[in-house]
Order: C-alpha cells, then structure tokens, then sequence
C-alpha cells in the first residue's frame, strides 16, 4: 500500500435550490516525500479536495488512507498552509507557531520546544519579525509564518491550499524559491494545490490536473522531469519544463472544450 | 494645524454658547421657574466647589454624591460583567443552550428598570441592594448578546487552526474563542456601562438613596430647581467620561 491512498472520493454540497456535485471520484496516491502538485482552475474543487484531505470536510464517498491510518477527522499528522486569514491575529509570530509546537509535544521541556519554535522562524526567515503581530506583517511575511506553522507539527503529509496566489508576482516568486529550499532541506511529504502551471512544475515532481467541475476528477499525472536542484533561471528554456507544461495547458483546456 | 484646532474647540464652544442662550431665553420668556443658567451656577456653586462637603445624609457636595452613584453603578456593572459574560459565551457556543434561552433573553430585554426595581424591593427588603439587582439585570443584556454574537462570527479559519491542532476544550476556548471575540465582548461592556448609568438615575429616585438621583428627586421636592439642573448636567458629564473611558478600553482591545 502506498503511503497516501486516495480511493473514489466524492463531495457534493446541497444548497436551498440544488445540489452541487463538487468532486466526482477523485483517486490518487503518494509516495513519503514526494512533492505532488494539483492544478485546476479556480472554482474546480481545489479546497473541497484539500480540506477532504485535511478532514475539515467528510466526504460523501471514498476513503484516505494516511500512512496505514484512515483520514476521518482533522488532526495535526496532516499540516494545511491556507491561501490567506489562518493566522491568529492577536498572536505574534512566535506565538502562532509555538501553539503548533506546543499542540504536539505536550510533555517535552519548555526550553526544547522553544528551541523548535525558534528553530521554524529562522527557516522561514523570521527571526527578526517574531514578536510582531500578523497585521504588522507583509503579506508574504504571513505566509512564511504559515509555512512554520504547518511545519511545525512534523506533518506525515503538508497541505497547501493556494498558498501564494494572493500575493504579488515578485513575492510569490520569492517564496516558491524559498519553499523550493525548505523542501529540499526536510523532505517533507507535500500536495500543493495551485492555480499557477508553472509554480507546480518549479516545484513538485508530478502534477494532476484537476478537470473542471461539476464532478471534477484528477486527469493523467504528469512528471516533471526537470533535475533538482531546481533553479527558475533558463527553467522555461528546458525541454522537460516546455513537455510538462504543454501536457497540463492541453489537457486542461481540452476539458474547458469538451464542456463549453 | 491651528485649523483643526479651531474646528475641534471653536465650534463646540460655539455649540455650547447657543445651548446656553437657548436655555436662558426659555428661562426668562418661557417659565419663570426655570432657573437660568445664571441662577444654577450662583445657587449650585458650593456644591460644585466644595464637592465633598457633607452638612447632611441629602445635603453633600455634588463629588460625593457621584461618588455614592459611582460605586453603585460599579458594583453593578462587575455583577454584570460576572453574569452576563459566561453566559453570553454559553449562548454563543452551545446551539441547545441558545435555543432553550434565547426566546427568555428577548422578553427580558425590552423590560423597563421602573418594572424590576419593586421586585428587588420585595426579593432584599433593602433599597440598597435592589438598586444594584435592577442595575445589573437591566445592563446585562447587551454584554450577553454581544458576546454571543461574537463567539458565533469567528472565522472558521481560526476555528480550524484549533481542529487541525487538535487543542483541548481548555485550550480551543482560551487560545482561540475568547481572544476572537474579545472586541465584541467590549463593545457589549460599553454599551452595558452606558445602561448601567442611565438605570442609577431611576433606580436611586424611587429608592431615595443618597446619590446624583437620589438627590435630583429631593430637590425637585424641596422645589430647588437649580440642583435639578445641578443634577442633570453631573449625569451627563460623567456618562459621557464613562462612555469615553470604556471606548478607550474597547480601541486597545480591538487593536491588540
């Protein structure tokens, strides 16, 4: 069995008027440590699939097998970096990430889970800002924190929900370049889904394109065979990069076609 | 700069003046009972100078008998503040319990501090602590809904750091709910001490305690106009001190 099993998985949500077929059997698997994009357009079901996989949501079919354990609720063996607002805002820096340490090493010391939380500022670079308050912070200096904080718990799986679409280009081009070397110094198991073709191909090493919805569905994966390390310099010049990314745009707008 | 000083101390000034002349037209051409602004101040000034003097239990410098108020709107304002937080987080929290109280809250709201201040009476025996029992019964509520109202719009995105977290009861309530809601909960004590205030008045007229009402109701009996108006004007400055110091509170928490 792989180490994330994803099987059937469907969500409809029922409104006053109707019912909305959200996601229509999503299957998928992980390998531990691999870095696994999702790419859909806005409103195709990404952060149904995400909270799913967070068990913020139940589905209405389908299992997730984590690691041999089935996925029923949210628990902190499955980190989730949000698009934006998840972080407390009457707590510093510090202070958000040190309640997600905190959360998962109940009986350690308090000056080894000091050490940790220190330890997560200065990997997103932060040590300078921790004792500010969110709203003090940039917009990509949130996201950092976010980051840290998914980290924090030492997650099986990390969950990325659009993480950087609501910042400006040059930021979110900053932080893919940062979260590229924080993956490569943890090796952490990851699905970021985004709606940025080449963010997932600069970063993870295969991507399922999520077809539009209603009953929206994971297409065929595709590999990105760009080496790591991994630079965005000449990347657009590769051949492995121009594949991956003729093979995800087709496909996709092959989908929008077929419904239009 | 001096312009914005001009608008912030002219035009109140200006305001203020107008008042004045108002209330000394109506004094002279309107009722002649009314005392003047004039009379009040040349009939009230020892109280206002003195305020701490006290000849008597109902004669006291006009300080004193805020004094007598404050403490009374104090006591009450901690009762409600004692009562109707907790019981605002309980409405706010649990979908039960705001369904089995929530209908009970509505019909006590709207009920007058003339209507409980007799049942007090009759519960202490004393007018002493039905003062402070109307106080608090009718200043509670806009804590209470207020802090329900905020617990219910927390964002489910902070709500799910905490599922995700997996944080105990105890630490989903201290680290997430109350820090969340706490600017709701502020508001709801502005608005509580604004009520308190305005039911003191009430309260201490028909209980005949000693305090600004108290001594409003006397005068007017004693047929000295001025201290009604005394009286009056000690209200609404230290309702307004009240009002200011509470937003204060209020700007800081929200700000935090």
């Amino acid at each position: 069995m792989a180490y994330l099993e994803v099987r059937g998985l469907t969500k409809s949500y029922t409104t006053r008027r109707a019912v909305a077929h959200v996601l229509g059997g999503v299957d998928l698997t992980l390998d531990e440590g691999e870095f696994v994009g999702i790419v859909g357009y806005s409103g195709s079901g990404k952060t149904a699939l995400i909270s799913l996989l967070a068990g913020l949501l139940r589905p209405d079919a389908g299992t997730i097998v984590l690691d041999g354990a089935p996925v029923v609720e949210p628990g902190p063996e499955r980190g989730i970096v949000f698009q934006q607002y998840s972080l407390l805002p009457w707590m510093s820096v510090y202070e958000n990430v040190a309640l997600a340490v905190d959360a998962v090493n109940p009986g350690m010391p308090g000056g080894e889970r000091r050490r940790i939380t220190e330890e997560l500022i200065a990997l997103v670079n932060l040590s300078g800002a921790a004792w500010k308050r969110p709203r003090e912070l940039s917009g990509g200096m949130r996201q950092r924190v976010a980051v840290a904080r998914g980290l924090a718990t030492r997650p099986k799986l990390l969950l990325m929900d659009e993480p950087f679409s609501a910042l400006d280009a040059l930021t979110r081009a900053t932080l893919q370049d940062e979260l590229l070397r924080i993956w490569s110094e943890r090796r952490s198991t990851v699905i970021l889904v985004t709606n940025d073709v080449d963010e997932a191909i600069l970063l993870a090493d295969r991507i399922y394109p999520l077809t539009p919805g209603p009953g929206a569905v994971l297409g065929p994966p595709i590999e990105v065979t760009l080496p790591r390390p991994r630079g965005r310099r000449h990347m657009s010049l590769s051949p492995a990069y121009q594949k991956a990314r003729q093979g995800l745009v087709e496909f996709l707008r092959a989908c929008r076609r077929g419904q239009a | 700069m001096s312009r914005s000083l001009t608008r912030k101390i002219v035009l109140p000034l200006l305001g203020l003046l107008a008042v004045l002349a108002v209330w000394t037209a109506i004094s002279h051409a309107v009722a002649r009972d009314f005392p003047s602004p004039y009379r009040t101040w040349m009939e009230s000034r020892r109280y206002v100078l003195e305020p701490f003097f006290k000849d008597g239990e109902m004669n006291q410098g006009i300080g004193r008998l805020a004094v007598y108020s404050l403490v009374r709107v104090g006591i009450g304002f901690l009762l409600t503040l004692a009562i109707g937080t907790p019981l605002g987080f309980l409405l706010g929290l649990s979908r039960a319990f705001h369904q089995a109280f929530d209908p009970i809250i509505q019909f006590l709201r709207p009920i007058s501090p003339l209507a409980w201040l007799p049942l007090g009476l009759v519960i202490f025996q004393k007018s002493e602590p039905a003062a402070v029992f109307t106080i608090a019964l009718c200043a509670m509520w806009p804590t209470v809904i207020n802090t329900a109202v905020g617990v219910r719009s927390i964002s489910p995105d902070h709500l799910n750091v905490g599922r995700v977290l997996r944080l105990s009861r105890f630490k989903m309530l201290t680290k997430i709910i109350v820090p969340a809601s706490l600017p709701y909960v502020f508001t709801g004590y502005r608005l509580s001490l604004g009520l308190a205030w305005l039911v003191i008045v009430a309260s201490e007229m028909l209980t005949g305690t000693p305090g600004v009402g108290g001594f409003l109701w006397q005068e007017y009996n004693s047929l000295v106009y001025s201290h009604i108006l005394l009286s009056v004007i000690t209200i609404g400055a230290i309702g307004f001190a009240l009002d200011r110091l509470m937003g204060l509170v209020e700007a800081r928490v929200r700000a935090a």
